[in-house]
């Protein structure tokens, strides 16, 4: 372009011509970095930030999915498939009666402040889990164990109380991560773990940065990206502008469905949908008349067409579910057709359980759209049954977790449960549907005391089908994962075996 | 007729507050179809397809929706002005009876009261009391107290400038009755002009805070929560938020114009 100029040009206009090309030409090549070598930061959208950086002392699941395998990593890991993985943990054995669990640690291996990892780091950390001023959310998977030994710094020796058979895959959770004696009590704002990425910087309210370890253990896995920055963006329409514009390279949760259509057409953008844990459930205060009879929990079961919701709340993207597990899980049964659409029948249940004109009740239900559109449908369905919904808008996470999950204050209420393979939750006490089932607890402590894995998954049917045809919570379905992002960018997982943003693979093509 | 051809504003005013009015009382009776009713299987159809306006996201008829919110925008807008007005004129013309330090006063208050918006009071309010229809009538009344006190106390004060006032007094007469025999049959007028236009605003101020979600809770379909709703599925159904849009500039549009024409109309040294 600018030799065109330069022929017909005088000496004056000539030396003035060039040093604009050369001035552009440096303008381009500050601005277009990609053409020269792939880029080496990501900026990943959240629609929730999380609300501190330590996975180990709050139940968020957004602090897992900054954090997790970036940050902090496990004596176990869980892969994109789902699988238990050795992490921090080299190998392990298992003695015959299931009670003693032998790790071998890996050398070598150290904090982002220096720190050495070692046995006692590591009993350091379960330890603090499971003690007994620890508000670890997922403390009860520590309570199987009675001692934890280090005969030397590369072995680690969980002696249990009785046998819990899902161990290693709790070890693998973000819960469970192994974090450094002198950095644990600043984790919540300045996290140190053994990961590929450090931590940088948290602008509250807009975003997280971390950057690339280059100390990091492990040389095969070690980080390509060299910075990654988490941002949060919680309104739909703010999340698909900034990915149509290039603010945001990926969305992995991507809010809105009805959106995914638009974005379809933007060649830049790859849709990914895949596999979630996310279970839509509406749970019910099993505590509270009336929904303390099970007869009236399975008539507002009745009266719910799954997959109208599906297809009402969320473009249908999703898979109606009739209890609380997903067709990923292992060991899944479809228990839609347990209670199956049936106003009539619903009706007629209602009536014999003494509430032969309905009644009324409040849902609280969070701000996130699909909790918004959910609830609308429900009150439509269960008003043509005579059951009057008020709905109250809710603020998630914190009013939600003080007054419906800790308080216990609601009748009805809808969230995403977002845990993997999280049915025990029904066996807690205090939990906040209040539901309490014997049989059910029996059933659960049977999965823990074998290790057969075929064993296991018949007995979570059965966990499947009791809380099917006992109704704690209305079933609604699970939430496909709406994956959107550059194109040029690889190695996000598909689907979601576990709440998170692993980004030790990724990296940009060309 | 031809006192309406002559005002045309007035004219226009009127017709599209008349059909709004009307359409808003059909809503009480008689609606296309229940405004909650959902027909998922035909979700977001568009207008003439399914519905005389289309269907909405649940598959709602939007025909529908948009009567029952034209109601439920105007009620609540009404009683809020209402409220408004009567205190507002009420502080106003017992201001101006009295006059000295309270003036000062009462007007720094309506300073105050001015600078704080109405959705920021809702919001505050909201909090306290939850969010609701309730909610609004009280945030958007409180903003009104101020815009007629003021505008009473400085119309009221004219009148106590006049010589029959002056006469009265000098006749005995206490302010109270004073102010009931001459000064508010004499500003009438220009409050009528005020409630008007004040009206508009309301409606346009109910639509924000419905929109914000401190309105009517749902299914009670509002204007602004349908707007608000519509936003992400501008791409697949515009007209989800092009009506309420609509529904929501024809109504603040009508109540200007009748506003401006009243005051025209009611104006004693316009003669046309």
């Amino acid at each position: 372009m600018g030799s065109q100029f330069l022929s017909a040009s005088t000496a004056l206009t000539r030396r003035a011509v060039l040093g604009l090309a050369m001035a552009a030409g440096l303008v381009l090549a500050a601005g277009m970095p990609a053409e020269a070598a792939p880029k080496t930061s990501l900026t990943l959208g959240m629609a929730v930030e999380p609300t501190g950086l330590d996975p180990t002392i709050a139940a968020p699941v957004a602090i897992g999915q900054v954090t997790w395998q970036n940050i902090f990593e496990g004596l176990t890991t869980i892969d994109r498939d789902g699988k238990v993985k050795p992490q921090l943990a080299e190998s392990w054995t298992i003695s015959p009666d299931g009670l003693t669990y032998t790790f071998k640690l890996r050398q070598g291996v150290t904090f982002h402040n220096g720190e050495a990892f070692d046995s006692s780091v590591a009993k350091f950390s379960i330890d603090r889990a499971r003690g007994a001023d620890s508000v670890n959310p997922q403390k009860r998977y520590f309570a199987s164990i009675d001692t934890v030994e280090t005969p030397d710094a590369q072995t680690l020796v969980l002696k249990l109380k009785q046998p819990a058979g899902s161990l290693l895959y709790w070890l693998g959770w973000p819960s469970s991560s192994i974090v450094a004696p002198k950095s644990a009590a600043d984790n919540k704002t300045t996290p140190i773990g053994t990961g590929p990425f450090k931590f940088v910087s948290w602008t509250k309210g807009a975003s997280v940065e971390l950057a690339r370890n280059p100390d990091y253990w492990n040389k095969a896995a070690a980080a390509k990206l060299e910075k990654a920055t988490f941002r949060f963006i919680a309104d739909a329409q703010a999340q698909a502008a900034a990915l149509k514009a290039g603010d945001v390279d990926a969305f992995p949760e991507f809010g809105a469905p009805e959106l995914i259509e638009s974005l379809k057409t933007d060649a830049r953008l790859a849709t990914v949908i895949g596999n979630t844990e996310l279970k839509v459930v509406a749970g019910m205060n099993n505590a509270k008349k009336p929904f303390d009879d099970k007869r009236v929990r399975q008539a507002l079961m009745m009266a719910v067409d799954r997959q109208a919701v599906v297809d009402g709340a969320w473009s249908g993207f999703g898979t109606p579910i009739g209890s609380h597990y997903t067709p990923n899980d292992r060991g899944y049964v479809d228990l839609t057709g347990t209670y199956p659409y049936d106003p009539q029948k619903a009706k007629a249940l209602l009536a014999e359980a003494g509430y032969p004109n309905g009644f009324s009740f409040t849902m609280k239900a969070p701000q996130m759209a699909y909790a918004q559109r959910s609830s609308q449908i429900l009150q439509a369905m269960l008003a043509e049954i005579g059951v009057t919904m008020t709905i109250e808008t809710t603020e998630f996470p914190a009013k939600w977790v003080a007054d419906v999950f800790k308080g216990g204050n609601f009748d009805m209420t809808i969230v995403a449960h977002a845990e993997p393979m999280d049915i025990d939750i029904y066996a807690r006490d205090p939990y906040y549907f209040a539901y309490k089932n014997p049989a059910f607890n029996e059933i659960l402590k049977k999965v823990e005391a074998t290790s057969d894995a075929a064993e296991q998954e018949k007995l979570y049917g059965e966990a499947q089908k009791i809380l099917a045809t006992d109704v704690p919570a209305l079933y609604l379905f699970v939430m496909p994962k709406l994956g959107v992002w550059d194109k040029k960018v690889v190695g996000l997982w598909e689907n979601e075996p576990i709440p998170s943003n692993v980004l030790s693979e990724v990296h940009w093509t060309e | 007729m031809s006192f309406l051809l002559r005002r045309p504003i007035f004219s226009i005013g009127l017709v599209i507050t008349l059909t709004l009015v009307a359409i808003a009382l059909v809503s009480l009776v008689w609606t296309p179809l229940p405004p909650t009713k959902m027909q998922i299987v035909h979700r977001l159809k568009p207008p003439m397809a399914q519905g005389l306006l289309g269907t909405d996201q649940f598959g709602r008829d939007v025909a529908s929706m948009l009567m029952v919110g034209a109601w439920n925008s105007l009620s609540t807008s009404l009683l809020a002005v209402a409220i408004g007005a009567t205190l507002g004129t009420g502080v106003g013309v017992i201001v101006a009876a009295i006059r000295g330090l309270t003036e000062s006063v009462v007007m720094r208050i309506c300073d105050i009261i001015f600078a704080v918006p109405p959705i920021l009071s809702a919001m505050l309010l909201g909090a306290f009391i939850g969010s609701g229809r309730f909610t609004a009538i009280i945030a958007i009344a409180v903003f009104m107290v101020p815009v007629f006190a003021r505008l009473t106390l400085g119309a009221a004060q004219q009148i106590w400038t006049r010589d029959y006032v002056t006469a009265a007094i000098g006749m005995g007469r206490n302010r109270a009755k004073i102010t009931i025999v001459h000064v508010l049959p004499n500003i009438a007028n220009q409050i009528i002009v005020q409630v008007t236009i004040q009206l508009g605003l309301a409606i346009l101020t109910e639509a924000g805070l419905s929109f914000l979600g401190l309105g009517m809770p749902p299914p009670a379909p509002t204007w602004g929560r349908m707007l608000s709703d519509a936003q992400t599925f501008l791409g697949q159904a515009p007209w989800l938020a092009l009506l309420p849009g609509l529904a929501i500039a024809l109504a603040v549009m009508g109540l200007n114009m009748l506003g401006d024409g009243l005051r025209d109309l009611l104006d004693p040294r316009d003669q046309s």
